[in-house]
């Protein structure tokens, strides 16, 4: 197997005296999927924001590309090729679907020849694409409404697709179908399969087994801010996974 | 338009409601101009409020400097913040630019004096602009509590380095500024025009507004999407800071003084221009047009209840009023939208 995409080693996190990670290593390789399990509350989260920068660790490091990193904020992680979807969907509510989708990279054009302005159409043009690409159908008239006019499962696909849209080459999914109806959950899992194939490397948190066994590689089990276990995909089952992450 | 075909009888009353809402404020405008013509009209036998060219320039260069505060306001308001001390700001700034010239034109010569004066009043408006910004995004002092602050701040600075009184200047090409005309238009609204005109485009085509319409709608994700957001902040308190300054200016030039409590009652008017033009207290909406109809509206209520010969303590009751009818048009508009504000 190809050296991994991420790894991330001795991960330890603190917020003020309470432990939420404690000594947690993790490594990811191009095209594969990692599922990130546990209860409410193990810390899968935390991890995740740790990885894409929005917090910093306490201790321990992270290589991505084979060099270690220091992500000290979103911006960074971003550039480096990291995208992520956020359980609280992450978007600029009163914006647009293309404005979120660009959301801090939005594309300029020249107005009347010399003043940079920021190039709406081509936006909106973009996000179209995205999420045609997705199956995903945003009326018309809607696209242009701000994004807290559509339906639960539309601003999903809004985060899915502003993720998907720059090309990561590691994607971090954090409960990506907690708000989608069954056909759209099969969507999101199609797309995570047709990534996979196009050598993404996936971190993927669910609360759903079904879908975690559908998709991913590896199963990483957090228990109250530790590994409790790391198995793949084809040597466990449903019992085995739910007995790591109660304990017993 | 294929699109609006689509639309079910229910979404096209919806987006009528919107509509409406979104542009009440003009309509008001138009209703408060024909209010006071028919008015001036019954008070003075004929006599017109809107065709006579002394009150236009009137009620727009009453609009001037509380739609420069405004303007400034508008992005700080826009990112869900407030900022109370712009009126003592142009206070202090007014001060410190008369104080330079009277100081420096002695030996320096009008022009060069009135060079200084300018840069005095934008340069001492960059301290409170950095210490509410500061003090907002990097110490998370609530915005209303730090500008609150700085409002004192300013007030007694102002009032120590003039003396307690106001300080006189005379300076040809400062009466230029504020009481000269070019082309027939006044120049303390031609500055305002291009000073309002370049915030306007920043505000609305460029990335910097964008961010700032991000951070008022959802300050985590604009700062998961990679937005500087603490340094953006810090930059939204100088532009309110800095709009202060060139107000300043044209205060200090149309009353040939710098006067320590010169911006006291412009800060309830900057805000209800930004409330009045369709922006929230919440963040996340507002523009700059919006604040311009704000500040005209007013400027028309203060200028033609005086030229309607009404007692002036009707001014303070009437903006009064219209704030508050524009922040329940404002909850109405939410409802509509289906936001909630929910602050999260």
């Amino acid at each position: 197997m190809a050296d991994p995409i991420l790894e991330v080693e001795g991960i330890e996190k603190r917020f003020g005296g309470v432990l939420a990670l404690d000594n947690v290593s993790l490594s990811v390789h191009p095209g594969e999927v990692v599922a990130l399990a546990g209860d409410n509350g193990a810390g899968k989260s935390t991890l995740i924001k740790i990885i894409s920068g929005v917090h910093s660790a306490t201790a321990g490091t992270i290589r991505f590309k084979g060099e270690k990193v220091r992500f000290e904020n979103s911006q960074r992680v971003r550039d480096a090729g990291i995208e992520t979807i956020y359980q609280d969907l992450a978007l600029a509510d009163n914006l647009d679907v293309g404005a979120n989708v660009f959301l801090g990279r939005e594309p300029l054009m020249k107005r009347f020849g010399v003043l940079p302005a920021i190039d709406r159409a081509h936006m909106r043009r973009e996000a179209d694409k995205v999420l045609a690409n997705l199956n995903i159908d945003i009326a018309a008239h809607k696209m242009s409404n701000p994004v807290r006019m559509l339906s639960g499962g539309q601003r999903q696909a809004v985060a899915i697709a502003r993720a998907i849209y720059w090309n990561a080459s590691l994607l971090i999914m954090d409960e990506p179908t907690a708000a989608l109806g069954v056909p759209e959950q099969r969507k999101v899992v199609e797309l995570i399969k047709s990534l996979k194939e196009s050598n993404v490397a996936i971190i993927f948190i669910s609360h759903n087994l079904a879908d975690i066994f559908a998709v991913s590689d590896r199963i990483a089990v957090l228990r109250r801010g530790e590994l409790a276990g790391e198995r793949l995909i084809s040597e466990t089952n449903a019992d085995e996974v739910v007995k790591l992450m109660v304990g017993g | 338009m294929s699109t609006e075909l689509m639309l079910t009888e229910d979404e096209r009353k919806q987006r009528l409601k919107r509509n409406l809402a979104a542009t009440w404020s003009w309509f008001f405008l138009v209703a408060l101009l024909i209010t006071f013509e028919i008015w001036a009209r019954t008070k003075y036998d004929g006599a017109s409020f809107l065709l006579n060219p002394y009150n236009v320039r009137s009620i727009a260069l009453f609009a001037a400097i509380p739609l420069l505060l405004g303007a400034g306001q508008t992005f700080v308001i826009i990112s869900g913040g407030i900022d109370l001390s712009v009126g003592f700001v142009l206070g202090l700034a007014a001060v410190f630019m008369a104080l330079v010239m009277v100081w420096v034109t002695p030996t320096t010569g009008p022009l060069i004096g009135i060079i200084l004066g300018c840069i005095a009043a934008l340069a001492v408006t960059l301290i409170p602009g950095l210490i509410n910004g500061a003090l907002i995004s990097r110490l998370n002092v609530p915005p209303f509590i730090g500008t609150l602050g700085m409002f004192g701040v300013a007030r007694g600075v102002a009032f120590l380095f003039a003396g307690g009184s106001t300080v006189p200047v005379n300076n040809d090409f400062l009466f230029f500024i504020g009481n000269g005309s070019v082309f027939g238009i006044p120049v303390p609204i031609i500055i305002t025009v291009v000073v309002v005109g370049v915030l306007h485009y920043i505000l609305s085509q460029t990335r910097f507004g964008q961010y700032t319409y991000a951070i008022g709608g959802n300050r985590n994700a604009a700062s998961r999407a990679g937005i500087p957001v603490k340094n953006h902040t810090l930059k939204l308190y100088l532009i309110s800071a800095l709009c202060a300054g060139i107000a300043a200016i044209i205060y200090t030039a149309r009353f040939s003084a710098g006067a320590p409590q010169a911006g006291e009652p412009l800060l309830l008017d900057s805000i209800a221009a930004v409330v009045i033009g369709g922006a929230s207290l919440f963040g996340g909406s507002g523009t700059i047009i919006g604040t311009v109809i704000g500040a005209l509206i007013i400027a028309v209520i203060q200028y033609g209840l005086v030229f309607v010969d009404v007692e002036p303590f009707w001014q303070f009751v009437a903006v009064g009023a219209v704030i508050i009818v524009s922040v329940l048009v404002d909850q109405t508009q939410s409802k509509i939208t289906g936001d909630e504000h929910s602050d999260g």
